[in-house]
């Protein structure tokens, strides 16, 4: 027990929590827009997947780390139009369009990273992100080491939880979104158009996907490789779900998870438990389970949540 | 000037659920040729060895039917769950657990020979079952969000099987991670000599119609297409949901498992990481362009083999990456749920 005490309570482990939340906070808020909307994306493994490949390639060609954020965006966005096409212009089923997403958007990345890359023997990488120190603050002893020497995705991701709680709760824009996720007749009545603010959510939900994906392949790792998501979408779904679809207990849930992540990954160097690693790898995914079957009875969806609105019927 | 108008259909005329699927498949192969026209190949010849590589040979098809009994047990699977609209997603882990009981079974050295492959088949659908009973309870009873925790499990039943194969079952003479050969005894019957037509294809083709039965003809597949259509008209008819979930997601769960028993016992007599290159999510692609009909499981099954066999010549042959066969299943699972659109519209032209 000290053993693993030991193993947590280091400046290193608490830097970790924040460098794995990062993605899943990103893509996090960005599946709570949708929700928030009405709309379920399940598209969001593949998307992030498909960002993680764009960004990737644009990075590796053009020499920018940040345009490769931004391509990865661009390509999320557009797998989000797609989304939108096809739950809120067709008004088709959430669950299957998303997997249909999912699907499309997994073998894409598969298919161009094969057709850029080849199959060389080494696979290519790029310069990742370096830690950005914050001057001053990251001077101070324990915290400037634990909260301010991270990668600038990091400070924009936890930026972005005050700043979507904002937008969600203080903004016209806001109100529309939640009265359109709540009560899309009502929302209509009084002149909001709900399937452009379903199309808004989405796309900025697919931007932040990809964005988050991009984040794996471009700061936490060096390179791209095909299991490079591995189930990190379908956590976030799970953790909307456990946030409650608040940003901020979004943001708590992503911090729980990569505590858990970061833990399995200091017991599997340390050897201070003797089970195959692959039990570790396990962990986050049965926590996330667990956490979903202990708030999953009291947690309310949006009302509209998977209901397709067409106008023209009462 | 010409409007087009969508209007509700009263009923669907039974040609359309065969034409649209076809439709579906149209619309798939045109957009997936501006992708093989990127990688720089011929369409006509990269689309030749695509679509007819399983038929070129006695020995290519047969093959083409062995790889479609996994995917049309997938494909069963899927059928069934989402016409309860429980959302299975988690055929691929009910797969692997269907193959790591076979697999266990089929080593059995205390076991008589000829009770292993009816125990590897049972054990097999009770592992799938078992699986999909989790997800099931954690929604009736917790209210947790099915898709989420099938897909969650899939991951967790995968780690579970390497962590098997890692440890315990790791052969200790060549020291790879799979688990070790199921007995002689265990192998499934072959059905034709010098080819790998083996007892699993049988099951596949004889489990559509008997789903289908128990889909149309049983109190459970009246109740299971209850549930799905309108759940509240359901309960108020006195038909017990939590019952139904349950009994559908065992059900969809042992046919999943049974996928994951034919691979193990007709093809690789063991488990390993490449077991399922994603025969479950394919289910879904096979279950959707079936129109959840348990009958239409075994053309798609058979169609979506020729393209998994057919993508890995057409690649050998024209260097278009063999991931063709993946945005194949993605884009014909968004043509065929646009396209039933038009089994509950019809377009009206005005004047």
């Amino acid at each position: 027990m000290t053993e693993i005490l030991g193993e947590i309570l280091q400046v290193g482990f608490f830097a970790a929590i924040l460098r794995i939340a990062t993605p899943l906070i990103l893509a996090t808020i960005g599946e709570m827009f949708t929700e928030r909307g009405g709309v379920l994306n399940l598209g969001i493994e593949g998307i992030m997947l498909l960002g993680s490949m764009a960004g990737f390639s644009a990075a590796y060609f053009s020499g920018s780390l940040w345009l490769g954020i931004l391509a990865a965006m661009a390509v999320g966005a557009l797998a989000a139009l797609l989304m939108g096409f096809l739950t809120v212009t067709l008004g088709l089923s959430q669950h299957v369009s998303g997997i249909g997403t999912t699907l499309l958007c997994t073998g894409l990345a598969f298919f161009l990273y094969r057709l850029i890359f080849g199959q060389p023997s080494v696979p290519p990488n790029v310069e990742a992100f370096q830690a950005v120190p914050l001057p001053l603050v990251s001077k101070i002893p324990v915290l400037g080491p634990m909260l301010f020497n991270h990668f600038a995705l990091v400070y924009l991701a936890l930026l972005l939880v005050p700043a979507a709680a904002f937008v969600l709760y203080h903004t016209p824009w806001g109100l529309s979104l939640r009265a359109v996720g709540e009560n899309p007749r009502a929302a209509d009545g009084a002149g909001v158009s709900v399937a452009k603010m379903r199309y808004q959510a989405l796309v900025l939900s697919g931007m932040l996907m990809g964005a988050a994906g991009a984040y794996l392949s471009m700061a936490q790792f060096n390179a791209f490789t095909f299991g490079v998501i591995s189930g990190r979408g379908w956590v976030c779904i799970a953790l909307v779900v456990f946030g409650q679809w608040s940003p901020w207990k979004c943001l708590a849930g992503a911090l729980l998870f990569g505590f858990v992540d970061a833990l399995q990954l200091r017991l599997q160097a340390s050897g201070v438990i003797d089970i195959p690693y692959q039990f570790f790898l396990m962990l986050p995914f049965v926590l996330t389970i667990v956490a979903m079957g202990a708030v999953s009875r009291s947690a309310t969806p949006p009302a509209a949540l998977l209901v397709p609105f067409r106008k023209e019927e009462r | 000037m010409i409007r087009l108008r969508l209007e509700t259909r009263s009923h669907t005329p039974g040609w359309l659920k065969l034409v649209l699927p076809l439709l579906a498949i149209l619309a798939t192969l045109l957009i997936c040729a501006g992708l093989v026209a990127m990688a720089g190949a011929d369409v006509l010849a990269a689309y030749s060895k695509l679509l007819l590589s399983a038929v070129s040979s006695r020995f290519n098809f047969v093959e083409t039917l062995v790889k479609a009994a996994p995917i049309a047990f997938t494909g069963l699977a899927v059928a069934v769950a989402f016409r309860a609209k429980f959302w299975n997603i988690g055929a691929e882990g009910q797969l692997l657990a269907g193959a790591m009981a076979a697999a266990f079974i089929g080593g059995r050295a205390a076991l008589p020979g000829w009770s292993l492959v009816p125990l590897m088949l049972l054990c097999g659908m009770a592992a799938g079952a078992a699986w999909a009973l989790l997800p099931a309870l954690l929604k009736t009873r917790y209210r947790v969000d099915d898709v989420v925790t099938t897909l969650l499990l899939n991951f967790i039943m995968f780690y579970l099987m390497m962590a098997l194969v890692d440890g315990p079952w790791k052969d200790p003479l060549s020291g790879y991670p799979d688990s070790p050969d199921i007995r002689v005894a265990a192998e499934f019957p072959i059905l034709l000599g010098g080819t790998r037509l083996h007892l699993g294809v049988l099951l596949a083709f004889v489990a559509a119609p008997l789903v289908w039965f128990l889909m149309r003809r049983t109190t459970l597949g009246f109740n299971i297409r209850a549930v799905g259509e309108n759940a509240t008209a359901a309960r108020y008819a006195g038909i017990r949901i939590p019952v139904v979930i349950t009994g559908t997601a065992a059900l969809s769960g042992a046919l999943a498992g049974l996928a994951g028993v034919g691979e193990v016992g007709g093809i690789h007599f063991q488990v390993m990481a490449g077991l399922s290159p994603g025969y479950g999510y394919t289910g879904i692609v096979i279950a959707t362009l079936a129109l959840l009909n348990p009958l239409g499981v075994l053309p798609a099954a058979f169609f979506f083999a020729v393209i998994i066999t057919g993508a890995e010549s057409m690649s050998r042959a024209t260097g278009v990456p063999v991931f063709l066969a993946d945005v194949f299943q993605g884009v014909a699972l968004i043509s065929m749920l646009i396209a039933i659109l038009f089994t509950q519209y019809r377009v009206r032209v005005q004047r």
